[in-house]
């Protein structure tokens, strides 16, 4: 056999080697790097109350009431299942938050269930359109969340 | 590819066509960037804020294409002892680390007034962050290797190796939930408006193009090094 035939093959061997590697790796990590977690993953699972973590899907529509300080808004996050997540804010909300439009709050699960967020992000979608063509497309995007 | 085996051959054809692609490129970007900035329609929910995309976008595909460029002269280098392969990866390595950089200054002050965070360790960011660091990691590596006088194939085996991060890179926004929205632009289609999405190919196309400009210039520089250096050492003999 030729020598760069041999370092072709030897090569080869390697990078499926590195490939399985990462993609066990990667397996390893499916739940953990996950930057949120959705509604539905936290379905029939105890909550972890009193632990800092982020909770996102969309903001379900219709579902935000700001408080009379001014400030507290309270919400309700959806995904694709039935479970959802209220949440209760107090700080300044980013421009982007809108109803039935993707966040993600940072912050912690009262023990009822409220979840209190210190953060709360706008998540917006992979679309990008001028104005004027979204009359009503944006009313009916309710894909998976991601 | 064994065409350029020669560097005088090389040499040839990169001379000419240096100005060309670096003209041609900056062209289109001008134009691209004049239409992305002042022409084209803003965002229905982020305003004018949309309007990075045409420099953030077109740096992220760069930083990435840049990586698979190393990974593929890498694999030439070790495997047919392609002469020019080396000077190609290394010539590649410090723009692809620069379009990196744009792509993470760029997205985080985009974040800022649409997300609502400069940074945020999420699956993508955090991956496009750890090709920046390979990038650094790589120049440092292939930099020490010439000062000894290597071969560079420890450089070439840890281009291959850093490869793995760009499947990771992509499709980050499949398989971790992120903040980072979904991929826009596949291959079947895209959900940019038209009249948003082509200024932002013709970008990418510009920038691509001095991006290659780039690549001809730092390898003619590094093959004349050579030279002087082999000269330097007849001469010293």
């Amino acid at each position: 056999m030729k020598r760069k035939n041999q370092r072709l093959i030897l090569l080869i061997l390697a990078a499926v080697a590195v490939l399985a590697a990462t993609l066990l790796a990667i397996w390893g990590l499916r739940d953990r790097a996950s930057y949120f977690y959705a509604p539905g993953d936290l379905a029939g699972k105890p909550l972890p109350v009193d632990q800092a973590v982020r909770i996102g899907g969309m903001v379900k529509k219709g579902s935000v009431r700001h408080g009379k300080d001014g400030l507290t808004v309270d919400f309700v996050v959806r995904d694709e299942t039935p479970s959802t997540i209220r949440v209760r804010f107090r700080k300044i909300l980013p421009d982007l938050f809108q109803e039935d439009s993707g966040v993600v709050a940072e912050g912690r699960f009262q023990p009822d269930g409220l979840f209190v967020a210190d953060e709360i992000l706008a998540k917006h979608d992979e679309n990008y359109m001028p104005p004027q063509l979204d009359a009503g497309k944006h009313e009916h995007k309710t894909g998976p969340v991601r | 590819m064994h065409v350029f085996a020669n560097p005088a051959r090389f040499l040839k054809i990169a001379r000419p066509l240096t100005p060309w692609l670096g003209w041609g490129g900056g062209v289109l970007v001008a134009f691209a960037l004049f239409m992305g900035l002042f022409v084209a329609p803003p965002d229905y929910l982020q305003g004018d804020s949309v309007r990075i995309i045409y420099l953030h976008v077109p740096a992220a595909w760069l930083g990435m294409a840049g990586w698979a460029g190393i990974a593929v002269a890498s694999l030439m280098q070790i495997v047919w002892r392609h002469p020019l392969a080396a000077v190609a990866a290394r010539a590649i390595a410090v723009p692809g680390a620069v379009f990196t950089f744009i792509c993470l200054a760029t997205g985080s002050l985009w974040g800022r007034p649409t997300w609502g965070t400069y940074w945020q360790w999420d699956g993508r960011m955090t991956s496009m962050l750890v090709l920046l660091f390979l990038y650094v990691g790589y120049i440092a590596l292939g930099e020490a290797d010439r000062e000894r006088g290597g071969e560079g194939r420890i450089t070439a085996i840890f281009g291959l190796v850093g490869a793995i991060n760009l499947p990771v890179i992509h499709y980050s926004v499949l398989w971790w939930r992120t903040l980072h929205q979904g991929q826009s632009i596949g291959l079947t289609g895209s959900t940019i408006a038209a009249p948003m999405l082509w200024p932002l190919l013709v970008s990418a196309l510009g920038f691509s193009l001095l991006f290659g400009a780039i690549v001809l210039m730092r390898m003619r520089a590094m093959l004349a090094r050579q030279k002087v250096e082999a000269r330097l050492r007849r001469a010293a003999a």
